[in-house]
């Protein structure tokens, strides 16, 4: 919250910042990071499903109560242990990309992730930390809900008018934060955590009333959207997920290709500087809050309209909180994001496999999920762990963090 | 919330400035048309009112010997109309007071505001049966325990300049660790008398806040993430954790493992006999009387011991600390590791007040702490009567809810976080944060 002294200052996100595509070694620590990140936290979690397998806590009962046979019953705790982990985790595999409907559930699954998560990274790049994505994806469900099931209209203008509505909305509750930041300095992550909270008694006023109650249901539950609304499925997948993989497109186009991304990523790394060179933070600011609405908006179209879901104070669930940890396992860049966006989603459609024929809870995974970005944040720690020898020159990136953090310090 | 109106500059005693500066004209404008927007409130509850009869159940709850006592409620509106069109004369005059009795008044506005709502809630019923107005206390003390001890933790994160986004994962771990433990004392440690395992669930809820105090301390201050990164992720991590050691309970250890006993009321003698407040405020829980200590024990800790300089040091300006010699990293460690006290407390008195932990039961109070901290100034006293007055509104929210066509409970609760936005944005006052909060420090040879 460095942004709440007079001076305000970049969140810069946890990224070693690497030159992309030139050389492809550039890209190898990220990588090894990051895929170390994962093992660690899976391996956590191994952990997790092993004490608390019913086998397991049985064998431990035995190896407490009978010392005596230490061996025997040590042996009957590694080996359920091991079962028990090789259960979970081949039904998390099977439940991600072990069957046509398996990828088809993680597919439906990223698609939301990714488009909330590219809010995420865009608000990220421009120094501002998005934690907004819920509240602005429940105010986006509200109007895109309504939308949906009130009008009859011809199909496709009724699809596009639905998808506008909620990505406005969105885009709306968003630009309040950057307006805030704007004109009164207020820290976006202050904001956006309220707003998050407002959103959802919003939501909650709304659903109480009589124009989004589903007739003859006493639950907050609004009618699903109408035929003509809902996204075309093209074999089995449904039309978001390629629009999802277009928005990608075209964040990596507005950031790296357009005048106002160059504007976003100077003033992410440094507002001051480019308020001295002329540009306009404000105008960046609302921008880059408002485009990130848009995207959360986006997102939550795709559960609404393609999978056809009421609006429900619940119709979010952890996806706006993933987004954030998408986008910081993606490194804030567009193609990160739609890598991470699909691992959060095949973890999350394993889960419900795992769940199903392992019995473990699909909670596991959020665990997992909060280690990985945790660890990824700690490449140090990660590097430590695994003990990574470092190569002669290795220490260069090492010193590159430093001299970031003094640097980080230095404008403080 | 024109009780937090800052007093910026020192000449408050003058009598009538001369040369009124811009700051002054603009700090009565703002008081004049909060204040008329208050009193055209009052005067439209009083006049949408038809029959003004109420009734109240202040007393206690409703029984046979003890029945709704109803009387005129128009009196209650007239005189928070009376006392709010006093305090705009004073405003429109430039008579408003400013320092502490300016406080007083805006307090005395908002109790007749309250006043005048509540006739207009309940008057008229719509229903069958007329509810009575219920003492809002006890309600109040329920929700604020939490919030307080959740706000005492992020004043003292903050202040030492580590932002904690954490205080939901700190309450939700602390609620289920808080309900594990009491559970496991009854069945399992009979050593133990039964009046003293909640007491062991208090140690249970304080050491799950003060392990992921821990996580936050270890991650941002010995590996720099970001601290607003790392909170996060921890709530969502605590959620996470929480949600699947729940899930792997079996239901025949159910007993065992979540079945918490409840702390007991302790009266305090003599004044817990005081008629209407004192059974609320002095028969309760160990638990609430440990809120009420706190708040005054962390602000002698702040603000009166050697300790304290240190934390608020580090908190504004680390390498100043650090040039006579006090490390800040550690100090930080340290003020996580206490606010982990706190917060862990906060997150028992969850369930062991109300029972079986429930992986929604925290619902988003952590959140209303840090908006707690924020609208207190960083300071703990400050923030924990933010604390109390945030369980108030969600109380009367509570209350309400048997009024749901007359008052939409919905935007009442959303009242709280409104209220944050506003603070922050310097509508009302000017809040600032400590110099160095949420920056991390690396020492430099």
């Amino acid at each position: 919250m460095a942004a709440m002294s007079p001076t305000p200052d970049a969140v810069v996100p946890e990224t070693e910042e690497e030159p992309k595509g030139r050389d492809l070694r550039s890209w190898l620590p990220t990588v090894r990071d990051t895929a170390l990140a994962i093992v660690l936290a899976l391996l956590v979690g191994a952990f997790l499903i092993a004490i608390s397998d019913d086998d397991v806590i049985e064998a431990l009962d035995g190896l407490f109560s009978n010392p005596g046979s230490f061996f025997v019953y040590a042996g009957d705790v590694i080996r359920h242990s091991f079962g028990a982990v090789w259960d979970a985790y081949t039904a998390l595999v099977r439940g991600a990309v072990g069957s046509g409907s398996a990828l088809e559930r993680t597919l439906e699954r990223s698609a939301p992730l990714i488009c909330a998560g590219l809010g995420v990274a865009l608000a990220f790049r421009a120094g501002l930390f998005n934690i907004g994505a819920t509240g602005q994806m429940l105010v986006g469900a509200l109007a895109c809900g309504y939308v949906g099931f009130t009008y009859d209209l011809p199909p496709g203008i009724h699809l596009v008018v639905a998808v506008a509505a909620g990505m406005a909305a969105a885009a709306i509750w968003g630009g309040i934060v950057g307006v805030l930041k704007a004109q009164t300095g207020a820290h976006e992550v202050i904001t956006t955590i309220m707003l998050n909270q407002i959103g959802r008694f919003t939501v909650l006023y709304f659903l109480a009333k009589e124009s989004f109650q589903r007739p003859g249901s006493d639950n907050l539950l609004s009618p699903p959207p109408a035929e003509n609304a809902t996204y075309p499925t093209i074999a089995g997948l449904h039309l978001g997920i390629p629009l999802a993989l277009l928005a990608a497109l075209g964040v990596w186009w507005l950031l790296e290709r357009s005048r106002l991304g160059f504007e976003m990523r100077a003033v992410g790394a440094n507002p001051e500087a480019s308020r001295t060179a002329g540009m306009s933070v404000a105008k960046v600011y609302i921008a880059t809050m408002a485009i990130a609405g848009l995207l959360s908006g986006l997102a939550i179209t795709m559960t609404l309209l393609g999978l056809q879901q009421s609006v429900t104070d619940q119709v979010v669930g952890s996806v706006g909180f993933d987004a954030i940890t998408v986008a910081l396992l993606g490194r804030a860049t567009p193609l990160g994001t739609v890598l991470a966006g699909l691992l959060f989603g095949a973890l999350s459609a394993g889960g419900l496999g795992m769940q199903t024929s392992a019995g473990v809870p699909p909670e596991l995974i959020q665990v997992v999920q909060a280690l990985i970005v945790l660890f990824v944040a700690a490449p140090a720690l990660v590097r430590g762990l695994a003990r990574v020898r470092r190569r002669r020159n290795g220490d260069k990136p090492e010193r590159a963090e430093q001299a970031a953090a003094e640097a980080k310090g230095a404008t403080a | 919330m024109t009780d937090v109106i800052e007093t910026p500059t020192p000449a408050a005693s003058e009598p009538e400035p001369r040369v009124r500066d811009r700051a002054d004209v603009r700090r009565q404008i703002k008081l004049i048309v909060v204040l008329a927007l208050v009193l055209l409130a009052e005067v439209w509850f009083k006049l949408e009112i038809d029959d003004p009869t109420v009734a109240h159940l202040f007393k206690g709850p409703r029984t046979k010997d003890n029945p709704p006592v109803e009387f005129d409620g128009s009196i209650v509106s007239w005189v928070a109309v009376g006392l709010t069109a006093v305090a705009l004369l004073l405003a429109v005059a430039n008579l408003y007071p400013r320092g502490w009795k300016g406080v007083l008044i805006a307090v005395v506005v908002g109790l007749g505001f309250y006043g005048a709502f509540l006739m207009w809630a309940y008057a008229d019923p719509s229903g069958a049966f007329a509810p009575a107005m219920t003492n809002p206390i006890p309600g109040t003390i329920r929700i604020a325990t939490a919030l307080v001890f959740g706000a005492l933790a992020g004043v003292l994160c903050e202040r030492a300049g580590v932002v904690n986004i954490a205080i939901e994962g700190q309450f939700i771990a602390g609620a289920f660790f808080g309900s594990v433990f009491s559970s496991f004392a009854v069945v399992s440690l009979a050593a133990i008398p039964l009046f003293w395992c909640p007491v062991f669930g208090l140690l249970g809820g304080v050491l799950a806040g003060v392990g992921v105090a821990a996580m936050l301390a270890f991650f941002s201050l010995r590996y720099h993430v970001d601290q607003v990164v790392v909170g996060v992720v921890l709530v969502a991590f605590g959620y996470g954790i929480t949600s699947f050691l729940l899930g792997q309970i079996p239901n025949d250890r159910n007993d065992q493992f979540n079945n918490p006993e409840l702390l007991q009321s302790v009266d305090i003698p003599v004044l817990h006999e005081i008629p209407y407040i004192g059974e609320a405020l002095f028969g309760q829980t160990l638990l609430v009387y440990l809120a009420y200590l706190s708040v005054p024990a962390v602000w002698f800790l702040l603000f009166q011991t050697r300790w304290g300089l240190r934390v608020r040091s580090v908190g504004e300006h680390p390498k100043a600390a650090d040039t006579v010699g006090v490390d800040p990293i550690r100090i930080r460690w340290q003020a996580v590791l206490l606010g982990g006290v706190f917060a862990g407390l906060g997150g028992a008195s969850f369930t062991l007040s109300t029972g079986a932990f429930d992986k929604e039961m925290t619902a988003g109070l952590g959140f209303i702490s840090l908006a707690a901290v924020i609208m207190g100034r960083w300071h703990p006293i400050y923030a924990a009567l933010a604390a109390v007055m945030f369980g108030f509104l969600r109380n009367l929210k509570d209350q309400l809810s048997i009024l749901d066509e007359k008052v939409p409970g919905d935007l009442l609760s959303a009242l709280p976080y409104i209220a944050t936005i506003i603070a922050v944005a310097g509508f009302v006052g000017r809040v600032r944060a400590p110099a160095a909060d949420g920056q991390p420090y690396q020492k430099t040879d």
